[in-house]
């Protein structure tokens, strides 16, 4: 299990600094979530915002701005076909998920660092009324967003309309969890708070998360030998 | 064949054997009931024409695919049996190169080292860099390297973990005659220590003076290449010619 999570940290840090230095999917996540926002805000924003439309716009430029960066970090392994070369490390593969999966995840949580406050400033979204509630909520759909789109993406890095593939596959399966981060966003944001629902919404969240990421250690590994 | 980074541990394997190996792609057929010993110490030359399933059994013995029918043994054992440790003594180097453009040479050594859990990464890294003959650009990233500097920066990341399988897909391309003969000096090494080397080429004349023996692939069949004085490529045309009747 060590090793295991060892080479997952080997695989994720060498993600990350090869990001680090083409700052490539960070840049094109970000200047896409924040387009988004901004388009939303000038198309829902006149003298105050519409109720509850900065969870549902939150979560839209989240997932979407995550998609960009699934398609792009298996595209990098398939360029001197390096995803053959972890898969023949002696690890288990999972690893080689687990790796993925981690660059991604911290990836998407610096894009949500600055898409987070800039829902607050042109929604007027409450952030600091349950902070704790909602960074759960952020950091258990990203997660589950995450995990499910890093299994899709490595399935169909040789599958040659897997930019079209892609997000047929993953909008349908995350819904749920899009849903969940919606709803329990919105109940944080309402004028008349329930953060006991927001709460339900959490544990289904992290009860979907155990499942997703789950059955992708399981699976990961027969899927990727061919 | 003792001694050396590829001397043989306890419970390492001194052949490879291949059993009645069928591998099929939809209706095509890769590989038909090849069968195939390969022992410690051995250059095997895999030789046949593009698309006769060089790379396919290279896939196979490197556990990247499974063979439709028969099996693989390494020592006593399947892949399945070995589990995930068999892959750490396996040294693949691919016609694609397994590197990363972005890092350095040293990064990409060091990361490869890493997955590997080679012992003494710093030391084992720098000696690497020698023997590719990139100390001096040890810094500089790989996808700025010609593709001849690229293949020697791959076969020394192929090579880092010491495996006792060395798989080899077209090793000697875009090698200048210097890299060439360096390249053949060091899978002469290699069988000085033990390795078992399987090395699909079509760069007949350089293998000639390195291989053991050669076998050839024609339409997912093998056939061996009779031993002989003569040149490879000669020998070889001869084994294609009667395995087309």
């Amino acid at each position: 299990m060590t090793r295991t999570l060892q080479a997952a940290w080997t695989i994720a840090r060498k993600d990350l600094r090869i990001e680090a230095r083409s700052r490539e999917l960070v840049y094109t996540t970000l200047f896409f979530a924040v387009a988004c926002l901004l388009v939303f805000a000038f198309a829902f924003v006149r003298e105050r915002p519409i109720d509850n439309a900065a969870a549902g716009i939150l979560w839209v430029a989240l997932a979407f701005s995550g998609t960009l960066a699934l398609g792009r970090t298996f595209e990098r392994e398939r360029q001197g076909e390096t995803l053959r070369a972890l898969l023949l490390a002696p690890v288990e593969r999972g690893a080689v998920y687990l790796g993925k999966l981690i660059a991604l995840l911290l990836l998407m949580a610096a894009v949500e660092m600055v898409v987070v406050p800039i829902v607050g400033l042109l929604f007027s979204a409450p952030l600091l009324r349950a902070p704790a509630l909602l960074a759960g909520l952020l950091a258990l759909g990203t997660v589950g967003f995450a995990a499910i789109g890093t299994l899709f993406a490595a399935m169909l890095v040789r599958a040659s309309s897997r930019d079209v593939l892609l997000p047929i596959l993953l909008y349908p399966m995350t819904a749920p969890l899009l849903i969940a981060g919606v709803q329990g966003t919105a109940a944080i944001f309402a004028d008349e708070p329930n953060l006991v629902l927001a709460q339900n919404w959490l544990a289904m969240l992290l009860f979907f998360d155990a499942v997703v990421v789950t059955v992708a250690l399981w699976v990961f590994g027969a899927v990727m030998t061919e | 064949m003792s001694g050396g980074p590829h001397a043989l541990a306890p419970d390492d394997f001194d052949r490879v054997s291949v059993r009645d190996v069928s591998r099929t792609f939809g209706r095509r057929r890769a590989l038909a009931r090849v069968s195939l010993d390969c022992r410690a110490g051995e250059i095997v030359a895999v030789l046949g024409p593009n698309g006769a399933g060089k790379s396919t059994l290279l896939g196979i013995l490197a556990t990247l695919m499974r063979p439709s029918d028969g099996e693989i043994r390494y020592g006593a054992r399947t892949a399945a049996e070995a589990g995930d440790g068999l892959r750490g003594r396996i040294g693949v180097l691919g016609h694609d190169l397994f590197l990363y453009g972005e890092l350095t040479a040293r990064e990409n050594l060091r990361f490869f080292g890493r997955l590997y859990d080679v012992s003494d990464l710093d030391a084992r890294v720098d000696a690497a860099l020698a023997a590719a003959r990139l100390s001096d650009r040890a810094d500089d990233r790989a996808g700025a390297f010609s593709r001849g500097l690229r293949q020697r920066l791959a076969l020394e990341r192929a090579l880092l973990h010491a495996p006792r399988l060395v798989l080899l897909d077209e090793p000697f391309t875009g090698l200048d005659d210097d890299s060439a003969a360096h390249l053949s000096a060091r899978l002469r090494e290699l069988k000085l220590h033990g390795a078992i080397v399987v090395m699909a080429t079509h760069d007949f004349e350089t293998a000639d003076g390195v291989v053991d023996r050669a076998i050839c692939l024609d339409n997912g069949k093998l056939r061996d290449v009779p031993a002989g004085a003569g040149p490879l490529r000669e020998r070889y045309r001869q084994a294609l010619r009667e395995a087309r009747g």
